[in-house]
């Protein structure tokens, strides 16, 4: 992949680094799922206008002003990720809220953009990626800088998830994904890439906080001392001939730096577990070691004091001084410690603008430079798009309900418990629900708590849930209407609907015996069973309630309605009595 | 910037976005800096211990940028510029570069075929030890036969081009660039088109350029030798000759140049239902010869073949050659071949049809004679015939 300047004849720094790193990449594709255009080998194929159409949905739920024209644009990306060597995006909306419990959060913009190929592995040279996820329509959502308080950044993200679960878009874990941009007086914005975890953001927000709080603390006092980065790189290969640690015994070469004035402020934390010493690692890193020794660490690794002591004369080491050590082969030593160099001065700037990336534990690590401007420019490929009122009109006169706004009206429409309500929205069954009750007089409740509950075990169960349509929704819940089946029914039905779903419903419940009898019947058969218990029922008198229900229920279960036989026991009963 | 109504707006994000305007008074509050496309001029430095190439530039997509205004690839940079965004060519050679004209390869017509043959002509006698041709990938099989027809070369002559411009990291130009120097550097005293060999960035491939056809609209080893096998593999900037083939060495030929040509020359692809229309059309028109791109063997329906004859009678040959690309015409097998031999029409043999058009434009140059040209439609002139259609010269 070749770093190329953009139409103006300027670099973008992040492009730059990429380009600087010298990789190889590997794509696989599966013919199934891929074709030219994600192997860069055709040109794209016209704008995805169902993709369009969603942003627009969501640009309106956000109070937002849709562009007039649609200019798709190329972001430099050549970590290997888009093979065309940038991802495709375009602006479709700005300047709208949200309103949250904190105060209005300005929606700066609404991108359309095409997903970058997943990396699988980085192994002899190469890293390999994965052609499938290339090119999948992506929505950027961007707030502005007026979130001031960690837990409204969750706040915003979960409002946001509302709004995306309400319109078409894929679900799932990793399917939503949220970048934090932060930034303090004094510091710079970072962007914090892959926050899958809405629990984690806040934990994030501070911990971002306190790095940079700790790199302009370090920074003032590398100023206070007059530090400085030496220029000259140093080779050690001599004083560690006889050295036992086996990194440095198994590198071709041993290169070090020293950092005028850092002493101590290299090991200093600026995040739990990571050290200023760290952040210049994840630097070094990118130029393919897979790590540095620094003198505020040492003696470890194998290291000895004497050692050390001896690279300190060497290097003409001073109280307040430290020093860097690489080793590796001649040239990723050395440009390793032209990276160690430049973030060590960037140190003495304070916080330097980065990409980073989420770690699990809610610490960040070093990805890239932030990215400029200067990566984008025209997809000279795609022609420009005309967003006209004739396309938004219907989009916005047919906006969809945000679900807890579904979830409020629900409850009280279908008067449905809050948790039934609150699982029928989250397993987006509210609008099927509500399909069903439109043509079928029945309670509310057993539908909901049918497709709310039980699916989800039918489908544990291993039966494909997938094959039930409105239309056998609709023929179960009919049969119950009309009093053919019990309600203990329903969910056997279901069952045996997805086992035979061409068979007439009424058909199904009969062959699976779930039809109820006539009431008639039923009493009659309790009658006999009564009858035949009548010696008990005189020495137990009500007494002989439970265990009647319990011989009546074992013969007529899922024919007869539980509060039925309930009812003519007790006649039965006390006809005797 | 207006377009159709539209106020294209650069965000200071870097998108752009189209804005409706409309009876709309704009305020100048202050001037960006203007646009600069193109690199600054430098001096390219030389070094006496390596060898010469001549770059010669004629636009397409391996020297384009993007036409800020219409979006739309735009031919704008100069062979210099070419060196300049591929610093790593100096490693290779010394260069002489220049841009010979800047037209899509859509736009070329045989007028700048001459331009070009005299142009590296005159590099060649300067004393360059091999040329570069920059050129859009849609006709560079044309120039290639054309350059091969008009110059008989003691150095490689190699066109190159890309299949994804050179702004796009993804670009395939910085490497058929440089693959392309060091095929100029090369023993092989052809004109050769060097381009990808596969959908990796990982070899290119020399093809004859009389043997060379693009075969797909976009993927980048799009040209592929047709009827013959590539001469030469080019892998990690090493030439590997292809054993099977026997190429003119560096310094077996003098140079010469024979740029004679006539433009007149039809190009007719039959298929069921043609008319005879076709042919008479041309021939009313006063064009000089005409290329048949004929059904498999190389048929025309009959009702063309009185056609054929009455371009016999007026001096007028007529090429037959075949839309199945792969194979070599034979008009004995079927008694429709036959009547059409009969008509006079020559055999373009194995040729691609592309190669047939641009020879009979260069024999029509060369003589007036139809006997003559027949002639030297039947001769080797520059390995447009393959001698043998060995098995492995089918969809490779």
């Amino acid at each position: 992949m070749k770093f190329t300047n953009n139409w103006l004849g300027e670099i973008d720094r992040a492009a730059l680094q990429e380009s600087l790193r010298g990789l190889n990449f590997k794509y696989e594709n599966f013919e199934n799922h891929t074709c030219l255009v994600e192997n860069d080998d055709e040109p794209p194929h016209s704008l995805n206008e169902e993709a369009l159409d969603i942003c627009i949905t969501i640009a309106c739920l956000m109070n937002m002003h849709i562009v007039d024209e649609f200019h798709t644009m190329r972001k430099q990306v050549i970590d290997g990720s888009n093979t065309g060597g940038f991802q495709r995006t375009g602006m479709v909306a700005t300047d709208g809220y949200l309103d949250t419990p904190y105060g209005r959060v300005v929606i700066e913009s609404l991108g359309l953009e095409e997903d970058a190929a997943r990396r699988v592995e980085t192994k002899d040279g190469f890293t390999e990626f994965r052609l499938d996820r290339l090119g999948i329509p992506l929505a950027e959502i961007t707030t502005d800088p007026s979130m001031h308080h960690p837990d409204q950044v969750r706040e915003v993200a979960y409002m946001l998830g509302q709004i995306l679960r309400s319109t078409n878009v894929k679900r799932g874990l990793g399917t939503i994904r949220q970048d934090l941009n932060i930034s303090i007086a004094e510091g710079a914005r970072v962007e914090i890439k892959g926050v899958q975890d809405l629990d984690l953001m806040a934990e994030i927000v501070n911990r971002e906080v306190t790095r940079q709080l700790e790199l302009i603390d370090i920074r003032n006092e590398l100023q206070n001392r007059n530090a400085e980065v030496l220029e000259d790189i140093h080779t050690l290969d001599e004083l560690f001939e006889e050295t036992e640690s086996k990194i440095l015994k198994s590198a071709e070469t041993i290169k070090a730096v020293v950092l005028k004035g850092f002493n101590g402020l290299i090991g200093r934390e600026v995040q739990p577990g990571r050290r200023f010493g760290t952040e210049i690692a994840s630097y070094a890193k990118k130029r393919g070691v897979s790590g540095i020794f620094h003198s505020d660490e040492l003696p470890a690794y194998g290291i000895t004091q004497d050692e050390v002591d001896k690279v300190s004369e060497f290097l003409n080491i001073g109280d307040e001084d430290a020093f860097i050590i690489v080793a590796h082969d001649e040239d990723i030593a050395v440009s390793a410690l032209e990276e160690v160099k430049r973030r060590a001065n960037l140190g003495l700037e304070g916080v330097v603008e980065e990409t980073r990336k989420a770690l699990d534990d809610g610490n960040t690590e070093y990805m890239r430079p932030l990215p400029t401007a200067n990566r984008m420019y025209l997809e000279t490929d795609i022609p420009l798009f005309k967003i006209t009122a004739d396309r938004i009109e219907p989009i916005a006169n047919d906006l969809p309900e945000l679900p807890d706004v579904k979830q409020a009206r629900i409850i009280e429409e279908y008067k449905l418990s809050e948790d039934l309500a609150t699982q029928l929205v989250k397993r987006q069954e509210a609008d099927m629900f509500e399909d069903i009750l439109v043509d079928v007089s029945v309670d509310a409740t057993p539908v909901a708590s049918l497709l709310a509950y039980d699916l989800r075990e039918i489908k544990r169960e291993g039966h494909d849930i997938d094959v039930l349509t409105l239309d056998h929704f609709k023929g179960i819940f009919t049969l119950l209407a009309d009093g053919k089946i019990a309600k203990d029914s329903v969910r056997k039905l279901a069952i045996e609907t997805i086992k035979n779903p061409d068979t007439d419903i009424s058909e199904i419940a009969e062959k699976s015996n779930l039809v109820m009898m006539s009431e008639d019947d039923v009493a009659k058969i309790i009658a006999d069973i009564v009858a035949q218990n009548e010696g008990m029922v005189k020495e137990r008198q009500m007494g002989a309630m439970g265990p009647l229900m319990g011989m009546c229920m074992k013969q007529l279960k899922g024919k007869a309605d539980g509060g039925l036989v309930n009812k003519i026991v007790r006649e039965e009963i006390q006809k005797i009595l | 910037m207006l377009n159709d109504g539209y106020l294209v707006i650069k965000l200071s994000s870097g998108y752009n976005i189209g804005v409706a305007i409309d009876n709309t008074t704009a305020e100048l509050i202050e001037k960006g800096e203007k646009p600069k496309i193109g690199y600054d001029e430098e001096d390219i430095p030389t070094d006496p211990s390596k060898q010469n190439i001549s770059i010669v530039s004629t636009g397409g997509t391996v020297s384009s940028v993007i036409d800020y205004r219409t979006g739309a690839v735009h031919p704008k940079f100069t062979a210099s510029d070419l060196v300049k965004a591929n610093p790593e060519l100096l490693d290779y050679a010394n260069y002489n570069v220049k841009a010979l004209y800047n037209i899509l390869s859509e736009d070329m017509k045989p007028e700048y075929w001459v331009k070009a043959a005299e142009e590296i002509a005159n590099d060649i006698s300067d004393g360059a030890d091999g040329v570069v041709i920059a050129h859009g990938t849609d006709t560079m099989h044309y120039t290639a036969a054309a350059l091969s027809f008009m110059l008989k070369t003691p150095v490689p002559i190699i066109l190159t081009g890309a299949q994804r411009s050179s702004d796009r990291p993804s670009s395939d130009a910085n490497i058929n660039l440089i693959d392309s120097v060091v095929g100029a550097k090369s023993d092989i005293a052809e004109v050769c088109v060097c381009m990808h060999g596969s959908l990796n960035d990982e070899y290119t491939y020399l093809h004859k350029g009389t043997k060379v056809r693009k075969m797909h609209t976009s993927r980048r080893d799009t040209f592929r030798s047709i009827n013959a096998q590539p001469i030469a593999k080019i892998q990690n900037k090493k030439v590997k000759i292809n054993p099977d083939y026997s190429y003119t060495k560096r310094g077996a030929n003098e140079l010469e140049l024979n740029t004679s040509i006539e433009e007149k020359v039809g190009f007719i692809k039959s298929f069921p239902g043609i008319s005879n229309d076709y042919v008479e059309y041309h021939i009313d028109k006063g064009y000089k010869g005409l290329v048949i791109e004929g059904t498999g063997l190389g048929h025309v329906p009959n009702n063309l073949i009185d056609s054929f004859k009455r371009a016999q009678e007026e001096n007028i040959p007529v090429i037959m050659t075949s839309q199945c690309l792969y194979g070599r015409v034979n008009m004995n097998v079927y008694s429709t071949g036959r009547n059409i031999l009969d008509s006079g029409v020559i055999s373009g043999m194995d040729m691609t049809p592309e190669t047939a058009y641009v020879k009979l434009c260069w024999a029509l140059g060369q003589s007036d004679d139809y006997n003559n040209v027949k002639k030297i439609m039947q001769t080797n002139v520059a390995g447009e015939f393959s001698p043998k259609s060995s098995i492995k010269d089918f969809l490779n």
